[in-house]
């Protein structure tokens, strides 16, 4: 296979969303459609420069239900999955009863958790734990469990304790996979927001996050305003899985083989 | 090395593993100190299940087990166990890894630190203490390995075929470099390996073993003295001892079946 010069690793995506946007332009026009059922990108952008005081407003909302949300999962995720990782009868006690939690759709599950928690940023946030949770634990379980056995006798031969064992062993080895863990909760935790505001209404002292601002808009049929919603949404998404991409490279650049060095 | 005291001592040892089929059968063996004592045979013959049985990583069935005159669990702190790949933690730089079993005894920083440089300094990595494990070749990483391994100062050296993964040049190199160390750090071995020459280079007593269930075959002693260098590969003696060997490796090999 020839080796694409790193310039077109640029140029290309940028073509491919040209050539998007073009058919977008074009199915408007073939269509007829108006513009509060397919607004043009142009409306969209310009819905979004009208609104931009109330979208960015709600999206600091959001990310602080998706970031306390994300927070809690990982928190809570990492010592699960240490629990898991070393009890083979806690494993098979829990395991299911996750499993079940993780089947049980989230639609079902927000209005009790809104019952409980009460509208507004605590029901938001456990929305977002609940969406987020499961992924950090199957995977930094997995990572627990795929220590290296020989690596298990080495430490069993300088007789390290448990703890030991686990905060210099099984700790760092499973950390590939916790950030992995992570990786697809950041792309959950906005989503888990959102979705409770939606159900919820408001956040964070009723100013309202994104969420609410579907609601809003979708009932006064501000089209364009949805859509400069969702692209809000998207970029939000997008700092919260940069920022795990960042964590990611700061914890594992120096010694793992998913990053590779030319250098020596 | 004077001591005719044993350091390892089998009298009857079996081993199964749970209701499997028996993988070691009635193994006597008596190891002074400063013996090297290499074991050869076919795979599946239950060669680093021995070692693991001496380790203590793994119990035995039946018969009984002494390592420096004591149980090998308690003799833990007296050996130490050199696997088949470097087993290096690669979240740890190479200067870290030789400290961790003094972090793990919990050594004060500073004394870790001196002496893990001195102990590359003995497998000539003082250079690269900084660098990754995936930054070092095959060879560095095992030098590693030993490093690390003798930072304790063990009387007992276990090694699972440490050096069958490299070139025949490296393994050839890490051999010499290995009955080196022993003059600085003078300890007793374990060897387990595939390769005859390396067997008869290294040890004083080869145990040929034979499989299903792991029996010890025939044992030979080599006795060309210490230390031994390179050039003894070329000489005439030593090239009868490996034919010698061999021969009995025949013996124990599976028949071939059509």
């Amino acid at each position: 296979m020839k080796k694409v010069p790193a310039v077109w690793l640029w140029i290309l995506p940028v073509l491919s969303g040209l050539v998007f946007v073009a058919l977008w332009y074009g199915v408007r026009a073939a269509s007829g459609l108006q513009s509060w059922i397919l607004p043009t990108p142009v409306e969209i952008l310009e819905a979004a420069w009208r609104e931009r005081t109330r979208l960015l407003a709600a999206a600091g909302n959001t990310a602080g239900g998706a970031l306390g949300g994300f927070l809690l999962a990982a928190a809570m995720g990492f010592v699960t999955s240490l629990l898991l990782g070393v009890s083979r009868s806690l494993r098979a006690s829990l395991y299911p009863w996750l499993l079940m939690l993780q089947m049980t759709p989230v639609i079902v599950l927000t209005p009790i958790i809104v019952l409980w928690a009460g509208p507004g940023l605590p029901g938001i946030i456990t929305v977002t734990w609940l969406i987020s949770y499961f992924p950090i634990v199957v995977n930094m379980t997995q990572g627990v469990l795929s220590t290296d056995i020989n690596h298990v006798g080495l430490f069993r031969m300088c007789n390290a304790s448990r703890w030991q064992e686990m905060l210099y062993l099984r700790v760092p080895s499973a950390m590939p996979y916790f950030l992995a863990g992570l990786r697809i909760a950041a792309t959950l935790a906005p989503i888990g927001a959102i979705f409770g505001e939606y159900m919820v209404g408001n956040s964070a002292g009723g100013s309202g996050g994104l969420g609410f601002l579907v609601y809003v808009y979708n009932t006064r049929i501000q089209i364009p305003a949805l859509f400069a919603t969702a692209l809000t949404s998207c970029l939000l998404g997008f700092i919260f899985v940069a920022a795990v991409s960042l964590l990611n490279w700061v914890v594992l650049h120096q010694w793992h083989d998913s990053y590779e060095r030319d250098d020596h | 090395m004077a001591s005719s005291e044993s350091i390892v001592k089998f009298c009857g040892v079996s081993k199964r593993y749970g209701e499997g089929p028996i993988v070691l059968e009635a193994i006597d063996l008596e190891m002074a100190r400063g013996d090297f004592v290499s074991l050869i045979g076919p795979s599946g013959c239950g060669k680093s299940t021995v070692l693991k049985l001496v380790a203590g990583l793994n119990p035995w069935t039946s018969g009984e087990i002494s390592v420096a005159g004591t149980t090998p669990r308690r003799a833990r702190d007296r050996q130490a166990f050199i696997f088949q790949d470097a087993t290096l933690l690669p979240w740890l730089t190479t200067q870290q890894n030789v400290e961790l079993p003094l972090k793990l005894r919990r050594d004060p920083l500073p004394e870790r630190i001196a002496k893990a440089r001195e102990m590359l300094a003995l497998v000539a990595l003082d250079q690269v203490g900084g660098y990754y494990p995936r930054q070092l070749s095959g060879g560095m990483k095992m030098r590693a390995s030993l490093a690390r391994a003798l930072t304790l100062s063990p009387q007992l050296l276990l090694l699972d075929e440490p050096f069958g993964a490299l070139d025949e040049m490296t393994r050839f190199r890490l051999n010499e470099e290995l009955l080196a160390l022993r003059t600085t750090a003078p300890f007793s071995a374990i060897f387990v390996t595939h390769s005859v020459a390396e067997a008869v280079f290294l040890s004083n007593r080869i145990v040929i073993m034979s499989a299903n269930p792991g029996r010890f075959h025939a044992e030979i002693s080599v006795d060309f003295a210490y230390p031994r260098r390179a050039e003894l590969r070329e000489r005439s003696e030593f090239q009868a001892k490996v034919v010698e060997v061999t021969r009995l490796l025949h013996e124990v090999e599976e028949p071939i079946r059509a």
